[in-house]
């Protein structure tokens, strides 16, 4: 089968997507809406803060928006989401491609004129060696896409301009996984003198060319007239200033940058409006990254089901929903698949759920019998949190929960690093966690959830062979209702199991100068990030 | 004089080795992994085994005795090593936010002394009249505001009033110097404004002190004009104390501006040190230790020296 990734009618998912993207919770006009008819105005430098510092400039070997937001702009993938359409995915390096009947190999033919930024030709034998680093890094290298592409055989080259993917199964989310914006395209002359060549480099194919960073300042891209895309980008250049979210408020409002891409509080977002007035747009959706309560299920008396889910019954995930979300970045309650998204379920099948029923006297009986049976009815112990908003929030919010079925529970807030040390070594009891993903895609969600054997970011230590069962059975099924089906299944087992359980998702809510253009919202922070679009109005 | 010198250079070195003993061993007490902040960020999924060769590869694996020595090592060479979070030297790490940290350090010293020392000497010369009384409730709130929320409110106000914020990165003096003071000027006077009432109180009780000495007595008996008898004789002593302060709070500026340096966005020192620590990139915060060691012993010693020039009871004693 063929698949023509340009001018296709709108997919069904893209259309299942749209109410969270158009319809933001204030009510505010859709960008994509308010920019139609105008024409891309080309030159100025977009200026936009990021809070983090990059660990690193290779995107294959970390997961933090911290190297995205800068590095994106200067590489190509092989597919990617199409702009201001999520989650429709059309090619980026890839021109066409064609999936065979068994679904078991992936043919893409890649765009004829693509260079990189030293003037070379990219061709088939990049996007196989990049793949290659990613699936199967040399030693020394660090790839966090590993686990993703543990699926995929051989990557054939038969062409300059064709490359092929023989997967040893069927996977249902291959095609997100290959428009995942992690998968950069580095040039295979350059791994081959160094395969860490793109830790502290920067050589690829996207519409931007690197020019400096100034570790703790700034970061600087300018256009690439190479770029494969006529007339783009629109942008002279970028530039991508450090600075915390304090800080980003008052720049903002100040007109010192012009964006940030990865989200703000109500709050602030109300203080930069009343700054910018009229030169303010906001942009909401819902996103994709859920808080979580996650047990230490190795230990007593987290190892026993009822009193996880007494714990996760008697938070009132509706009630907290509505009065988070008007001071904090916690917003939508959900399954373990996004709210909103194609395969979440609807309002009234999460009222099944242990802990998402709406009456709360009723679940906090049950939870204190529940205890009572476990032998619990005292009990006390200590949540491990982040010492960052709003991660706070929500561990306060669950004490106070607690608290009213006779639970006690110490609230204590470590660092970063501290947090990670607790999970990795299981020196917890419970605690606030996060997850996020670049897409919806069931596979890439429902992994925090399966056993600890199968996947170290399912930090709850659980062993659950019914769940991973499901896992992989949905990962393979390729008809969209079946494997929702499948996912329902996986969420009921998974909240009555309870090892770890979503308290609510965040809501993200980006501010921008009304200059800024042709950028695309998303329900996740990871995509779009390649500014090629982008354009600056007068 | 030389020899006065000379002793105390000596004694710099056994404080800093013990500085550099304690940093090192602490840090390693301490939980947290920076491999783990490094690689499961933002959901990203790794294995045991990228953690594992991650560390390997940052030495973190070595006995700590090894790890330690080789930072000793590195430290008699003056090599720093490198920082675990962004693979750059510490030197270099260091050496961009340095510039600016002094700046604003020595534009808030500059401040704070042409502030604190009129307002400190007229407050002891008319003491308990309106003028001290004023300068007293200035110095007072000085302490009482901590200075990132003064500058969170001086931000506002140019927000509030100006509709403009100042520049959120840095430009170097001499490559634009408006750009340059229109950033840190108001850091400068949020931070300048703590330590002008620090010094201030300082010189005011010793200008209180030095005018009731026997010295003081004699010179007016003998008939020297007041402004003369303050000017000669009474600051030039009462000056010391001061020194002392001045010294210390500029020592204390370059490690110590975390929050202010958040506030207004600077790319400073203390800002590195705070992302050092949550990340816990050792190799980071050991140098970042060392220097602030280096930094305050050297202030004391600059003082000491001083004091060894305005007092000779010092040098010859």
């Amino acid at each position: 089968m063929t698949q023509e990734p340009r001018g296709r009618p709108l997919s069904r998912r893209a259309a299942l997507a749209l109410p969270a993207l158009v319809l933001p919770a204030l009510g505010r006009t859709s960008p994509a809406l308010a920019q139609q008819g105008e024409s891309p105005r080309r030159g100025g430098i977009l200026t936009f803060a990021v809070a983090a510092e990059p660990p690193t400039y290779d995107l294959h070997a970390t997961g933090t928006f911290a190297v995205m937001h800068r590095v994106a702009p200067h590489y190509s993938t092989l597919l990617r989401y199409e702009p201001g359409n999520y989650p429709n995915i059309v090619g980026d390096v890839a021109q066409n491609w064609t999936v065979a009947e068994d679904r078991l190999t992936y043919t893409f033919k890649l765009h004829p004129n693509i260079k990189f930024h030293d003037g070379t030709a990219l061709t088939s034998e990049d996007v196989k060696a990049s793949y290659d680093r990613m699936r199967a890094p040399p030693e020394g290298v660090v790839s966090n896409r590993q686990p993703s592409f543990a699926q995929i055989a051989t990557i054939e080259t038969p062409d300059p301009l064709t490359v092929a993917f023989r997967m040893k199964e069927v996977d249902a989310s291959i095609m997100d996984t290959f428009a995942s914006p992690w998968n950069s395209i580095f040039s295979a002359a350059r791994l081959r003198a160094d395969p860490n060549f793109p830790a502290r480099n920067i050589m690829g194919s996207g519409p931007f060319r690197f020019v400096e960073h100034v570790a703790g300042s700034h970061w600087v891209g300018e256009r690439f007239d190479g770029y494969f895309r006529e007339g783009k980008p629109y942008l002279d250049g970028y530039r991508a200033i450090t600075m915390s979210p304090a800080a980003m408020v008052n720049a903002l409002s100040g007109r010192q940058i012009m964006a940030e891409f990865r989200g703000f509080t109500p709050n602030e977002r109300d203080r930069i409006v009343r700054a910018l007035g009229q030169d303010a747009r906001v942009q909401e959706s819902s996103w994709m990254l859920h808080m979580i309560l996650t047990f230490n299920c190795e230990r007593k008396p987290f190892n026993d089901p009822r009193v996880r889910r007494a714990l996760s019954l008697a938070i009132d995930r509706w009630g907290g929903s509505q009065s988070l979300s008007k001071i904090s970045q916690l917003g939508q309650v959900g399954g373990l698949v996004r709210p909103g998204s194609e395969w979440s379920a609807t309002p009234k099948e999460m009222e099944q759920w242990p802990g998402y029923g709406r009456d709360m006297a009723a679940n906090r009986a049950e939870a204190k019998r529940l205890l009572k049976e476990a032998g619990a009815e005292n009990l006390s112990f200590t949540l491990m949190d982040r010492n960052h908003q709003p991660y706070v929030t929500a561990g306060i919010f669950m004490i106070d929960q607690w608290r009213q079925i006779g639970v006690k529970a110490e609230h204590q807030q470590v660092e970063l690093s501290a947090w990670y040390a607790a999970q990795n070594s299981g020196n917890f009891e419970a605690f606030v966690d996060s997850f996020t993903q670049f897409s919806d895609d069931p596979t890439n969600v429902l992994v925090k959830y399966i056993s600890y054997d199968r996947a170290e970011v399912a930090v709850a230590r659980a062993t659950d062979r019914e769940l991973d069962r499901l896992f992989d059975e949905q990962a393979r099924t390729i008809d969209g209702e079946q494997r929702k089906k499948l996912v329902r299944q996986f969420e009921a087992r998974a909240l009555d199991q309870a090892y770890a359980v979503p308290i609510l998702w965040w809501q993200r809510i980006v501010v921008m100068n009304q200059q800024v253009r042709g950028w695309s919202m998303a329900p996740t922070h990871m995509i779009y990030q390649d500014l090629g679009d982008v354009w600056i109005a007068a | 004089m030389l020899r006065y010198a000379a002793r105390r250079i000596a004694l710099m070195v056994p404080t800093l080795l013990g500085v550099a003993l304690l940093t090192f061993f602490m840090l390693r007490v301490v939980p947290g992994d920076i491999v783990e902040v490094k690689l499961r960020s933002d959901g990203a999924q790794v294995t045991q085994e990228m953690i594992d060769s991650e560390r390997a590869r940052l030495g973190l694996d070595r006995p700590l005795v090894v790890q330690f020595g080789d930072w000793m090592r590195g430290l008699v060479t003056l090599d720093l090593g490198t920082s675990m979070w962004t693979g750059r030297p510490v030197a270099q790490e260091i050496g961009i936010r340095l510039g600016l940290t002094m700046q604003v350090a020595f534009m808030a010293a500059v401040i704070a002394v042409l502030i604190a020392v009129p307002l400190g000497t007229i407050s002891a010369l008319w003491r308990d009249t309106w003028l001290d009384y004023a300068v007293r409730i200035f110095t007072m709130a000085g302490l009482a505001v901590p200075s990132f929320w003064l500058g969170m409110l001086v931000i506002l106000g140019l927000l509030s009033v100006f509709h403009w914020s100042p520049p959120v990165t840095y430009t170097p003096f001499w490559r634009s110097p408006l750009e340059n003071i229109s950033q840190l000027i108001w850091p400068a006077l949020a931070v300048g404004y703590r330590y002008a009432a620090v010094v201030a109180r300082m010189v005011r009780s010793s200008v209180i002190e030095v005018m009731r000495e026997d010295y003081i007595r004699t010179a007016r008996a003998k008939g020297v004009f007041e402004r003369l008898v303050v000017a000669r004789h009474a600051m030039r002593n009462a000056m010391l104390p001061a020194i002392t302060v001045v010294g210390l709070e500029f020592a204390f500026l370059i490690g110590g501006l975390v929050v202010t340096e958040q506030v207004f966005n600077l790319n400073g020192i203390g800002r590195l040190f705070v992302e050092a620590v949550s990340r816990s990139d050792f190799v980071l915060v050991q140098a970042l230790v060392m220097l602030l060691a280096v930094v305050f012993v050297t202030m004391n010693l600059l003082i000491d020296m001083l004091y060894g020039v305005l007092d000779p009871r010092v040098r010859h004693g």
